[in-house]
């Protein structure tokens, strides 16, 4: 045993500042504190560092998206948060409970206020949807008539209340995981983890049951926490997103700050799958180094957050009186922020060429000169 | 054939049953738990005891791989402390059931170690303890496997029993070596392969029949 472990263990909560700030933060549901994860070799194979030097707190009645790339740690993170796994160092805190000091009946009397749900639903072959759902009430003991009227109640509450005799066989993809979002939710948790709950569905019925996750946070006031490597999931729901990689949170925020305001690479590198910085093939094939006469400049303009992108195109044609071309645009909306790019052409040799790049700096328009077309 | 002929058949394949039927029973009731442990017990797994599964797994092999013939004899003791005699059907039952359940078991392990791993950590994940893991999930989702495992398991007891005659427990076999061998009596040994075969298929039907019923995972109407 390390000296960090033996800090962790049966030490009282209030302590916590010791190890780190976002500990301490009020009112959240999920703490981690100085949480790294190594798993030891095995077999030949070496040892891995799934997690290191993790501080960050989710807080309660939020949606917290996780974002990261395939190996990043996600799925270490969350199932810390369960007490699947236990931390090599450091403490993980779960509405004021130290979930990876728990043990046995201990640790299994406070899983059943975490739900999770799972990327390939994990429903019981055997048991029809309404007996999957009241498996969870069954392990925890309620009575059989007890958990009839809650199972009922569940069915209604993920839209699903025709398939109660149906077997996980006889339903859709998106009918599963709201069976599994249902058994989930049976005991009443104040968490509901979600393991890609959406990346083996298509994106209509994705839609779907993130607007599910939604009105489930609204309305029973579930702190949700997203595990995903789809931005547009993270964009679709998450209010907070922590930015995953190589076992490191490199960003972590509001999702509007973060997305208009990305620092780390992998964090550009996921917006740009929604906001399309990759200029469409055609215009970007023509681009060339060298001006031509009477051709165009390309520049490119990254639209992020407030400062009026929508308009930007209109205001710099009227204020320059140049006859502006939009070779690509792609506006989105981020938390409530405008986030994309816009490629234009522009005409007039160099001379206009600095005059828009002046004028584009002057309302903190970030632009980049990518070349020439004829 | 003549009556007395035909009633030595019929007393013949009631010992056969009663011979199977009954080790089958004893061998699920031992093999089930320890196949089940086999299955559980690996290094990271629901009841890791990586040592003592690899102490079980060898006596496990140890006893499928000793001549059923061999084992009828070499526990000629043990039988005796068990069913007071080492004679008869009631006897045979012991080394049958000896033999099938480890068999069992591996058949068992086989199963259970089919059942997604993601299943377990979903039940985990909502609290269940091993034991809850066990009864509510991994046996149900093996179902279809446990039983045609149990169907395997009854043809190869009637294959066994076959032999039994040599410590007197009768049955099919027996009677077909003493009246169609020992006497040339090809007609007899005739109707003992019949039986065994219309046996063969009767419970290799029942169970696949089972099987099929309690398989959820095929779409069904």
């Amino acid at each position: 045993m390390n000296a960090h472990q033996s800090l962790a263990v049966g030490q009282p909560i209030e302590t916590l500042e010791a190890i780190s700030p976002a500990a301490t933060e009020p009112d959240a549901m999920v703490r981690f504190a100085g949480i790294s994860k190594t798993y030891p070799a095995y077999r030949g194979k070496p040892g891995v560092n799934a997690l290191q030097n993790i501080d960050f707190a989710i807080p309660r009645g939020s949606i917290t998206g996780v974002i990261g790339r395939s190996g990043a740690g996600k799925s270490s993170l969350v199932r810390l948060i369960n007490g699947l796994e236990k931390p090599t160092t450091g403490r993980v805190i779960v509405d004021n409970k130290d979930i990876s000091a728990l043990t046995g009946r201990e640790l299994r009397l406070a899983q059943r206020s975490i739900g999770m749900i799972f990327q390939h639903f994990n429903l019981l072959s055997s048991r029809t949807a309404a007996d999957n759902i009241a498996l969870p009430l069954e392990i925890a003991g309620w009575t059989k008539a007890d958990i009839k009227a809650r199972v009922t109640e569940l069915l209604a509450l993920v839209g699903i209340a025709d398939k109660h005799d149906r077997y996980p066989s006889e339903l859709s993809g998106g009918q599963k995981q709201r069976v599994g979002i249902a058994r989930a939710l049976a005991t009443r948790p104040d968490v509901l983890l979600s393991d890609e709950a959406t990346s083996a569905l298509d994106p209509q019925t994705t839609r779907a049951i993130l607007d599910l996750l939604a009105s489930i946070n609204r309305e029973l006031g579930v702190t949700i926490v997203l595990i995903t490597h789809e931005m547009s999931v993270v964009r679709q729901l998450a209010k907070e997103v922590v930015v995953l990689d190589a076992g490191h949170v490199v960003e972590s925020g509001h999702v509007a700050d973060i997305f208009t305001h990305p620092k780390h690479p992998i964090t550009q590198s996921f917006l740009a799958e929604v906001v399309g910085d990759s200029l469409p093939v055609s215009p970007a094939s023509r681009i060339v180094s060298e001006p031509s006469a009477g051709g165009r400049a390309v520049i490119r303009i990254q639209v992020r957050g407030a400062g009026a992108g929508d308009t930007v195109v209109a205001r710099l044609a009227r204020e320059l009186g140049l006859d502006v071309a939009l070779l690509s645009a792609r506006i989105d909306e981020i938390g409530g922020q405008h986030v994309g790019s816009l490629t234009l052409g522009i005409p007039g040799g160099e001379d206009a060429v600095t005059r828009t790049l002046t004028w584009l700096s002057q309302y903190q328009f970030s632009a980049e000169r990518l070349g020439y077309v004829a | 054939m003549s009556p007395e002929l035909i009633n030595l058949i019929i007393q013949a394949t009631g010992e056969s049953l009663y011979m199977v039927g009954i080790a089958a029973l004893l061998g699920t009731a031992f093999g089930l738990p320890l196949g089940v442990f086999l299955a559980t017990s690996r290094k990271g797994e629901l009841f890791a005891a990586p040592i003592v599964n690899r102490v079980l797994g060898i006596v496990v092999n140890a006893t499928r791989s000793t001549p059923f013939i061999i084992l009828v004899v070499a526990i000629i003791p043990f039988t005796r402390l068990i069913a007071g005699t080492s004679i008869g059907s009631t006897a045979a039952i012991v080394p049958l059931t000896i033999a099938s359940a480890p068999f069992i078991a591996r058949l068992v392990e086989a199963a259970i170690r089919e059942v997604d791993g993601g299943l377990i950590e979903t039940a985990s994940s909502f609290g269940a303890s091993p034991l809850q893991i066990v009864l509510k999930v991994l046996i149900p989702e093996a179902l279809p496997g446990l039983l045609l495992a149990l169907t395997l398991a009854v043809v190869s007891l009637l294959g066994y029993s076959a032999m039994v005659g040599a410590v007197g427990g009768g049955g099919l076999g027996d009677l077909g070596i003493r009246y169609g061998y020992q006497r040339f009596m090809p007609e007899m040994m005739l109707a003992v392969v019949v039986v065994l075969i219309a046996l063969v298929q009767l419970v290799q039907s029942a169970g696949d029949y089972l099987a099929r019923r309690v398989n959820r995972r095929l779409r069904h109407r």
